[in-house]
């Protein structure tokens, strides 16, 4: 986009948009409170520095879980409730199998399988970690993904699929459905308790210095990162280079359409379950190894933060699910400069509102998949 | 004409008919278990007490939000926010001032009488509603739903925050409480009625005469039980406003909106200020239930209010089904019967036939001999011992289920034409007459 | 149907007050453009429609006949022009409002509500309804009126229903209704609101030929008496015929207008228009 062209695009929304530029203008007196306080002293740069962190990985955690809402939501054409659980399911799946494989000989198998469930086994007694056990942890991310993959193509099946013509708000409320179920029964057998996964002392971290402090920087922050954008990467890589994206983008423009066009509208749906569910498995299994403690209750709480990010990124965009959930992310840690963290999670929301108001079609809306 | 009235009577009759048999088949289940459970007449009295309550507020709960999404096709998830918003403002308004009385309450109210709360806080749900609803109408419905839902949320974490845990409000020392929550040391809600009503004496012969049933304290019991009629009152109440609201000019707009916003709006009506009336009327209802719901229970706490609480509620409506206000009491009877209440009292049922305090405390050792031993005693015991989270799961199973085999609700699909007089067309010979007619007819209504 | 049904009608069902005085030129367009995207939908359109005439607009698929609707009526805001309804710039405006100052209009592609009844539909048209405020509806003193006002309404939706023959639908959903049916509705339900002017957006299509006369005599029966209607239609020897005045639109713009006659012997429009149809 040509500079001249942003310009006047710029000047198009300032005329038709006032409550856009109010929103902009806010979040720039923000931005200059902010450099005003740390030029003063008023805020430490090093705890900015580490909720910027902080605010990065969860964005790369929710912006990861975010491309397979936005990629169903845009798709099948509604809002994925279950979603979260869907998280929490591949994570569950995935460290299971880091139990398992880091634990055998030394914890019965059912304990293990069961994420120590009870009390039975813990993380740190395990010694888990990428450095200490990084075949345990690689098999659990590979392990949550297809978990999630088969969970959400069984939901699918028996759920999803008969009621395919029905209105989104139907299929919404369906949705709600699965998570209820999903979420009791994860704690059903995985019981309620929120358990330890990590040796967390045993894992090794680097302080960056910065200023008037540091930022401890994990072997698990590295993790995450490199996992959450090689998947991004491939995710791009993979819709733009193949059919696959193109039939994509045809369908969430107009399904009919696409079904009499020739598009196997079916496989299209498999082939976006597949994906969204690997990678929203994915995520889930990263952010517990991340936070080095899991409970059956986890995604469901990331679920309203993933909305917001897809919402805000332009249902059906995967850049924009992925630049959401920075924003959300950051917004969400950010937040406690000024308000009290106790209402971090609520300014994230209210961006999400606003974005809602000002543009329903979010940052990158109007395009969509890819 | 006095054909169709007696058509319009029937239909009328058979929709009290569907509610008194909902009722009597609870209270048959509910007597049943407690005497298989060999329940003295303080316990069934209890039992019928406590699921009266429960049926009572979550029709009230189904009534209002079928308004908002069976009539006028607003996406509320956020219907939990409204009540919590509901009861905290009551307790704010009518809480004793700080240091008034012997309260060991951490934080003080108004001290004003409870009716002043009650209203206050149907008026600060229908604020609420309408600072929601002012901007947030206009979106696509799941847009309208997340903006809910995420503002229910929003409400809880402000009840959470240490930040309005105590504040000053006229002079007064009052707050919200934080995570620890309110403890509502205002007097008996339902002590104050029987007072205001000058009915003491009444109330204490009726406790004197169930005296001779129960033995002890048989004051809890017949409190327990009086609140629990008083609801079904007030669910009368929300059933005759609704109606009334909803078999009208003002339901019938509604109802186009529903459908098709934009053709509503080409025939000259204003939809926005239909859906803010709608929405705030509603809103205002949740509120009330809020307070009727948790004015009662002695002490009140932030995490009560999770989105859970509205998905129970729009469970219940959908097993009436959305569009009937008939349907809607059905559901919420049957929701709090079956789905909320019922499998406590299946457990307690078991419990009692066999020995369930030795159930294994997590899955593992539960399913272990079954797999191992092929002895399923101990996963069933640890199934009916978790009955709080199977519950849950088979609440969202019959959501699906609902879904796909009977989307209309219970009573299939029907709906209260949006008219307050019959849409037949008037007999000849009748015509003459109208202005008696339509009085006549008036005054026939149930 | 008897004669007295149909009479009934045309005086009862209809504004017995007749419309409202407007000026000879009630509604007025004035370098009305819109555009979507990239596409120019509408592109500076300018026309009058005189009091009690039927006013044919006409042109290719994609002209911008619906566009100009959807502008004249406020569902869409035009990017540049003024719409000028009954001497009052109603440019913008929300839709109500415009439909409530008597300047009524139907959908090319008709929308029925379809979870409600025929009856229910028809009931919702007819404007200031007392009962449309919720407290008199609800209050116990004030509803016995709404009861009297609604029942008189049923009479004249009966008699509407009757005339355009769907009464034997009454009782139906809408949404169940055949594709005819749903335009017939269409156009009984905007009758009903007793508008001044009309925009008809293709109201016969799929209608029978035999209604369609009656339709039409109806019009003209209404506009005799000042009513005023803008008509769009596809079939050309019915705009040619019923038509006073007719207007000719491609790509966004007005090709010409004028009489029939003129419309017919003007060359580009043969060109653009007639010549590939007809
Ligand atoms: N809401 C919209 N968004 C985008 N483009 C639109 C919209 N409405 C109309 N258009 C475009 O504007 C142009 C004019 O459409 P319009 O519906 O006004 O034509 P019309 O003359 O009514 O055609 P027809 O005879 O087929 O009904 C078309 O190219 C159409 O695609
Ligand atoms: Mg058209």
């Amino acid at each position: 986009m040509g500079i001249a062209e942003t310009y006047s695009r710029g000047r198009r929304l300032a005329t038709q948009n006032p409550v856009g530029v109010v929103v902009a203008a806010t979040a720039v007196v923000l931005t200059l409170d902010l450099l005003g306080a740390l030029a003063t002293g008023g805020v430490a740069v090093s705890r900015v520095g580490r909720l910027v962190w902080d605010g990065l990985m969860r964005g790369l955690v929710i912006g990861l879980a975010g491309i397979g809402l936005s990629m169903t939501y845009s798709i099948l054409g509604f809002a994925n409730f279950a979603h979260g659980d869907y998280t929490t399911s591949g994570a569950f799946a995935g460290w299971a199998a880091t139990y398992l494989l880091a634990g055998l000989g030394r914890a019965d198998v059912g304990s293990l399988l069961l994420v120590g469930a009870g009390g039975s086994v813990f993380g740190a007694q395990l010694g888990i970690g990428v450095v200490a056990t990084p075949l345990a942890v690689l098999a659990g991310l590979l392990t949550a993904g297809a978990a999630a993959v088969v969970l959400a193509l069984a939901v699918d099946r028996v759920v999803f699929r008969p009621l395919r013509g029905e209105s989104g708000i139907a299929l919404l409320i369906t949705s709600i459905g699965v998570a209820f179920a999903l979420r009791n029964l994860l704690q059903f057998v995985f019981g309620p308790a929120r358990r330890g996964t990590t040796d967390a002392g045993a894992v090794p971290d680097v302080e960056i210095p910065l200023a008037d402090g540091a930022v401890t920087v994990g072997a698990h922050d590295i993790t995450l990162l490199v996992v959450a954008s090689g998947l991004m990467l491939g995710v791009h890589a993979l819709l733009q280079r193949t059919k696959l994206g193109k039939a994509m983008r045809a369908m969430s423009d107009n399904r009919d359409l696409a079904r009499v066009t020739g598009i196997p509208t079916e496989r299209v749906v498999t082939a976006t379950w597949v994906i969204g569910a690997a990678l929203t498995g994915a995520a889930g299994y990263v952010l517990v190894l991340w936070k080095g403690t899991m409970t059956f209750n986890d995604g469901w709480l990331l679920l309203l933060l993933i909305f917001a990010a897809v919402i805000l990124g332009g249902i059906g965009s995967i850049y924009g699910a992925i630049v959401g959930g920075l924003v959300i992310g950051l917004t969400a840690s950010l937040a406690a400069v000024w308000i009290p963290a106790s209402f971090a999670r609520a300014a994230a929301f209210v961006v999400m509102i606003v974005v809602l108001l000002v543009r329903p079609t979010g940052i990158f809306g109007g395009r969509s998949t890819a | 004409m006095s054909t169709t009235s007696g058509l319009v009577g029937r239909i009328a009759d058979a929709d009290l008919t569907y509610v008194l048999a909902m009722l009597a088949g609870v209270y048959a289940l509910y007597l049943a278990a407690g005497l298989a459970l060999g329940f003295d007449a303080r316990g069934l009295l209890n039992s019928v007490a406590v699921v009266t309550f429960y049926v009572a507020v979550f029709a009230m709960l189904a009534l209002a939000l079928n308004l908002h999404w069976g009539y006028t096709g607003l996406f509320n998830i956020g219907v939990v926010g409204f009540m919590a918003v509901g009861i905290y403002t009551m307790a704010l308004v009518s809480k004793p001032v700080l240091g008034s009385g012997g309260s060991a309450a951490q934080v003080g109210g108004l001290g004003l009488p409870i009716w002043v709360g009650m209203i206050a806080g149907m008026a600060a749900a229908a604020l609420l509603g309408l600072v929601v609803a002012l901007p947030a109408l206009r979106l696509r419905a799941d847009y309208l739903a997340i903006v809910t839902i995420a503002m229910s949320e929003i409400v809880r974490f402000t009840l959470l925050s240490r930040t309005f845990q105590s504040f000053g409000l006229f002079g007064r020392t009052v707050g919200l409480g934080g995570g620890s929550g309110l403890i509502l040391d205002f007097q008996s809600p339902l002590a104050a009625l029987v007072g205001t009503l000058g009915l003491e004496g009444a109330y204490a012969g009726l406790v004197g005469l169930v005296g001779t049933v129960v033995a002890q304290n048989p004051r809890a019991v017949v409190d327990q039980f009086v609140y629990g009629l008083l609801l079904l009152v007030f669910v009368a109440g929300f059933y005759w406003l609704l109606k009334r609201a909803g078999e009208s000019p003002f339901g019938r707009v509604l109802k186009a909106i529903r459908e098709d916003e934009q053709v509503a709006g080409a025939l000259g009506k204003d939809t926005d200020r239909f859906k803010i009336k709608s929405f705030m009327l509603g809103c205002a209802l949740m509120g009330l239930v809020g307070v009727l719901w948790f004015m009662p229970q002695g002490a009140i706490t932030p995490n009560t209010y999770r989105p859970r609480l509205t998905f129970f509620v729009w469970i219940a409506l959908i097993i009436g089904g959305a569009g009937s206000n008939t349907g809607s009491v059905l559901g919420g009877g049957v929701f709090a019967a079956l789905l909320f209440q019922g499998p406590l009292y299946f457990k307690n049922l078991v419990d009692r036939a066999v020995d369930i305090s030795n159930a294994p405390g997590s899955f593992g050792p539960a399913v272990a001999p079954l797999l191992g031993a092929g002895d399923p005693v101990p996963f069933l015991l640890y199934t009916v011992d978790s009955v709080r989270q199977l519950q849950l799961v088979l609440m969202g199973v019959v959501l699906i289920v609902l879904m796909h085999r009977r989307p209309e609700g219970l009573l299939g699909h029907r709906e209260e034409t949006a008219a307050t007089v019959p849409l037949t067309r008037r007999v000849a010979g009748e015509d003459d007459e109208p202005e008696s007619q339509a009085t006549a007819a008036d005054g026939g209504q149930r | 149907m008897s004669e007295g049904v149909e009479e009934r009608a045309t005086t009862g069902a209809l504004g017995a007050d007749g419309p409202a005085d407007l000026a000879a030129e009630p509604l007025r367009v004035d370098g009305l453009e819109k555009q979507f995207g990239g596409i120019t939908a509408v592109d500076g359109a300018t026309f009058g429609v005189e009091r009690g005439t039927l006013t044919g607009l006409i042109g290719p698929n994609g002209a911008g006949k619906s566009t100009t609707f959807n502008l004249v009526t406020g569902v869409h805001r035009p990017d540049a022009g003024q719409v000028t309804f009954a001497g009052e710039d109603i440019t913008g405006m929300d839709p109500h409002r415009i439909a409530r100052k008597g300047l009524v209009r139907t959908f090319q592609i008709a929308r029925e509500l379809g979870g409600m009844t025929v009856m229910e539909n028809m009931m919702l048209a007819p404007q200031r309804q007392s009962g449309e405020a919720l407290w008199r509806s609800v209050t116990p003193g004030l509803r016995p009126r709404v009861r009297r006002e609604e029942s008189d309404l049923v009479e004249q939706v009966w008699d509407t229903l009757d005339f355009f023959d769907i009464e034997h639908l009454a009782e139906e959903e809408a949404g169940g209704l055949s594709g005819g049916q749903r335009k017939l509705l269409e156009l009984a339900r905007a009758l009903l609101t007793d508008p001044d002017v009309l925009l008809l957006d293709e109201p016969f299509a799929g209608v029978n030929p035999t209604l369609e006369r009656r339709l039409l005599d109806q019009i003209h029966a209404l506009r005799e008496r000042g009513y005023t209607f803008l008509l769009v239609e596809h079939d050309m020897d019915l705009i040619m015929e019923q038509c006073e005045h007719v207007i000719v639109m491609h790509q966004g713009r007005i090709l010409t207008q004028g009489s029939p006659a003129e419309v017919r012997s003007n060359e580009a429009v043969v060109e653009a228009y007639l010549g590939g149809e007809v």
